[in-house]
């Protein structure tokens, strides 16, 4: 038996689904470690660069969950999040990764156990699509040891308080 | 002192007594974080947030000095403020701290304590990447406007706003229906104690009139909200009552001069069991003692024509104004809450209890009305046809604790129930049957009442009732057909009289005023408090709190104590002069803007403006809500976010993916 577990990210928004992530925890309701959470203060703020970025560092899916349509923190910013995820699942497409690969998740702050059974399903079905192998596709955009002497070097500059 | 030169950051892993140590083995992720890039320290602590927790961090700053702090303990949501404001205390900027969620998001959630470690450790690994792109960030305040407005004028609103108003706060008080009082003020009796309703409650209502600092608009409903905490804007659309509240002095008159000489129009107010006239106030002591014009039934506003003995009894006065119109009045308040209350169960969606279809099948809200002096029936417990019953069935749990209709009990039912059994002995002497799943008596004088009620001869049957017949064919006497499982056969027991002790349920458009108010629902569509151990009466919008049976079922004391914790909160709020915003907002890079206008129209708040001279987009910062969806969409880079930029994500992903 093969027991391929398989990477996942999820971007959830402060609000709603993280909160959701939260009550799971609180409830004990278990589910799979596979998934790897990311909070951001809105699902609209996925930039689909993430999502691609994510796929290149050897990310085998990628969930998104907001608020439901019309229950968004910041109004309906949750609606521009669902056009970027049509033009998203496009464009994985031609590029080759699964439609599968990328899911939304509509879940309220009250829906822990939902959040948690569509982090099940979603790892589910991405076992089965088996790994991505994406990694390297954009090795030299990624530099990340350069990347990491950068911060050192800008460290000092940002302990200065900004206003 | 710390050397600001070299980027040094201190990881504490927190056990959270067993919480996270049972399931992650701490010594090993901290071991790992040790590994970490710029790591300078890392350890592990039973208790993070407990003040030694806090200590060792701050220690740790000054000996060490950290300038960067991961806590990876529970959720930010929970404990960011606390590991932020250790960090100042040290001297540290309070923005350069990130917290893994290694409580709730995985030593929760996970079984397999080898997973477990390994999630947490790429959480831990985010959190360092992360907190490496950290800013030292300048805190924002902004001023709170010293007003509150309560929505919901029920028992709960009206205590919380008396709360506030003694207080010395200015209180707007915005109630839908004509008059303040809601539930409360049907009801006849309160359980345990049996103290009149009306005697408790009116001189409340009588009190929210004459404070000064409450101005009260009933008949009215919340329009639109906007801004944020400390500074709402709430639209109230104000109903025309077709009589002027400044000139009517509450004589009643009108509705005497009515042309109507019957009330013929349902009360709605008694359930529909008493009759009304276009012109008519709810309940005798109604708040304002103000009455009110129902424009579908009026004759000189439906049909243009009548005598108008209404404005003829009001004479001199002059408060008639059949001309009024709505009206929109926008309010600036600092803090809102939110007591909406309750709306009691339909049980007509239960085909065999039979309510609609048999006359002899009441709800507990109508018989509420029955057993009220001021009722339709002057308290007289009577049936449709002028009868009294001898005989009567009283069914606890209808549409509570039962999958198909709501799942949840809803707390008040078997000691209303107990209440009305002994009011309908009291007054009829009548044989009272109790059909119940359990009792469930656990408030302060409950037990002791049920004993008392079932000594004063009320017959307890333990069993869900399955069936409601007619005897004969028409409105005669009724059969309860019940599963008695204490004697464990079905009965089948005849009364005159069933009242239906149904559920606390949300209104129906709780949805609408949730959204408005931009805040969550549980799943049963009661309002969501922001934790419900720790913040009751908060909720997710901030300034936004929540008070009485709109959050949940509750009873009147439970209700009343929730108000005042909701009213603290306000007062709280605005006492404080300035309330802390969150920093994450975005700004726009000026010399990477191109000036392409993308941005400007993915914001909701109005919060971006093209200079047009200078070719760029320009972010209000106090407009700002930091949702980050400009930042997100800016094809240039140039948008950004304080504390959730894209160097602060990118990082967290690559953390996340490379260190496991
Ligand atoms: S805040 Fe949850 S989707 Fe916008």
């Amino acid at each position: 038996m093969s027991t391929f577990n398989p990477k996942i990210i999820a971007f959830m928004c402060n609000w709603c689904s993280y909160t959701a992530s939260d009550l799971a925890g609180t409830a004990r309701i278990k589910y799979s470690p596979c998934a790897r959470i990311i909070r951001v203060m809105c699902s609209g703020r996925v930039d689909p660069s993430f999502v691609l970025k994510a796929y290149a560092l050897g990310a085998d899916g990628v969930m998104i969950a907001g608020c439901h349509p019309g229950d968004c923190h910041y109004i309906n910013q949750n609606y521009k999040t669902m056009r970027r995820y049509a033009m998203l699942h496009h464009f994985i497409e031609q590029m080759g990764i699964e439609k599968d690969r990328l899911r939304l998740v509509w879940a309220s702050a009250a829906e822990g156990q939902y959040l948690a059974e569509s982090i099940d399903q979603f790892v589910e079905d991405v076992r089965k699509l088996g790994p991505l192998n994406w990694t390297g596709v954009w090795e030299d955009e990624f530099r990340s040891e350069e990347a990491l002497e950068e911060i050192a070097a800008e460290h000092a500059e940002a302990m200065e308080v900004q206003a | 002192m710390s050397d600001n030169e070299t980027l040094r950051i201190g990881v504490y892993v927190c056990h959270c007594g067993t919480n996270i140590a049972a399931v992650i083995d701490v010594e090993a992720l901290t071991k790992f974080a040790e590994g970490l890039p710029h790591v300078a320290l890392a350890r592990n602590y039973k208790y993070m947030c407990s003040d030694p927790g806090q200590e060792l961090v701050k220690q740790d700053i000054a000996e060490y000095g950290l300038n960067r702090i991961v806590v990876a303990a529970c959720s930010p949501n929970l404990h960011e403020p606390t590991f932020r404001r250790a960090a100042e205390d040290a001297g540290l900027n309070r923005f350069l701290v990130q917290m893994a969620n290694i409580r709730e998001q995985v030593a929760w959630v996970t079984e397999d304590g080898e997973l477990a470690l390994e999630k947490a450790k790429a959480h831990v690994a985010g959190a360092v990447r992360r907190v490496a792109r950290h800013e030292a960030l300048q805190r924002q305040f902004v001023r709170i406007t010293p007003r509150a407005m309560v929505v919901g004028g029920g028992i709960a609103g009206i205590q919380a706003a008396l709360t506030l108003a003694e207080a010395g706060k200015e209180v707007v008080l915005v109630e839908r229906e004509p008059s303040i009082g809601g539930h409360m003020a049907m009801f006849d009796k309160t359980f345990p104690t049996l103290d009149c309703a009306a005697c408790i409650l009116t001189p409340k209502m009588t009190s929210v009139k004459v404070n000064p600092n409450i101005k009260l608009l009933t008949y009215s409903e919340i329009e639109s909200v906007e801004g944020s905490v400390g500074n709402f804007k709430v639209k109230v659309r104000r109903k025309p009552r077709y009589i002027n509240e400044d000139l009517c002095v509450g004589c009643m008159q009108c509705i005497d001069g009515c042309v109507f000489t019957q009330a013929k129009f349902p009360n709605s107010f008694d359930q529909g069991l008493g009759m009304r006239k276009p012109v008519w106030v709810p309940f005798p002591q109604a708040v304002p003692p103000v009455p009110v014009v129902d424009p579908e039934v009026c004759l000189q506003i439906a049909r243009g024509k009548c005598k108008q003995g209404c404005v003829e009894a009001c004479g001199e006065r002059g408060a008639f104004d059949f001309d009024q119109q709505e009206k929109i009045e926008e309010y600036e308040v600092g803090a809102i809450i939110i007591a909406t209350g309750f709306k009691a169960f339909d049980p007509s969606v239960i085909p065999y209890y039979g309510y609609g279809k048999y006359p002899n099948v009441y709800t507990s809200l109508e018989v509420e009305r029955l057993l009220n002096a001021g009722g339709p029936t002057g308290g007289k417990l009577i049936l449709r046809d002028g009868s009294t019953p001898k005989k009567v069935g009283i069914i606890h749990c209808v549409g509570s604790r039962d999958v198909n209709y709501h799942e949840y009990c809803s707390r008040v039912c078997c000691m209303y129930s107990l209440k009305i059994a002994h009011l309908v002995r009291e007054k009829t002497g009548a044989e009272v049957y109790n059909c119940y799943i359990d009792i469930r008596a656990p408030g302060k004088g409950f037990e002791e009442f049920y004993n008392r009620v079932q000594n004063e001869g009320v017959q307890f049957v333990r069993g869900k009732v399955a069936d409601i017949t007619p005897v004969a064919n028409g409105s005669g006497p009724l059969v309860m057909k019940v599963d008695d499982t204490l004697l464990g056969h079905i009965r089948e027991i005849e009364v005159d009289m069933v009242i239906l002790a149904v559920a606390l349920e949300p209104h129906a458009d709780a949805g609408e005023v949730r959204r408005n108010f931009g805040i969550s629902c549980s799943n049963e569509g009661f309002f969501l408090e922001k934790h419900p151990k720790l913040a009751p009466v908060n909720t997710a919008n901030d300034g936004v709190l929540v008070a009485g049976a709109c959050q949940g079922a509750k009873d009147i004391p439970d209700t009343v104590a929730q108000a005042d914790a909701a009213a603290a909160k306000a007062l709280a709020m605005i006492d404080a002069g300035e309330i802390e915003l969150e920093p994450n907002t975005a700004w726009i890079d000026e010399e990477m803007c191109s000036g392409c206008k993308t941005c400007i129209n993915l914001c909701p708040f109005q919060a971006i403006t093209a200079d047009e001279e200078r070719k760029i987009a320009v972010i209000d910062q106090a407009l700002c809500k930091g949702c980050g969806t400009c930042v997100a969409a800016c094809p240039s880079g140039a948008a950004k976010q304080h504390l959730f930029g894209d160097r602060q994500i990118d990082e967290e992903l690559e953390g996340l993916m490379n260190y496991v």
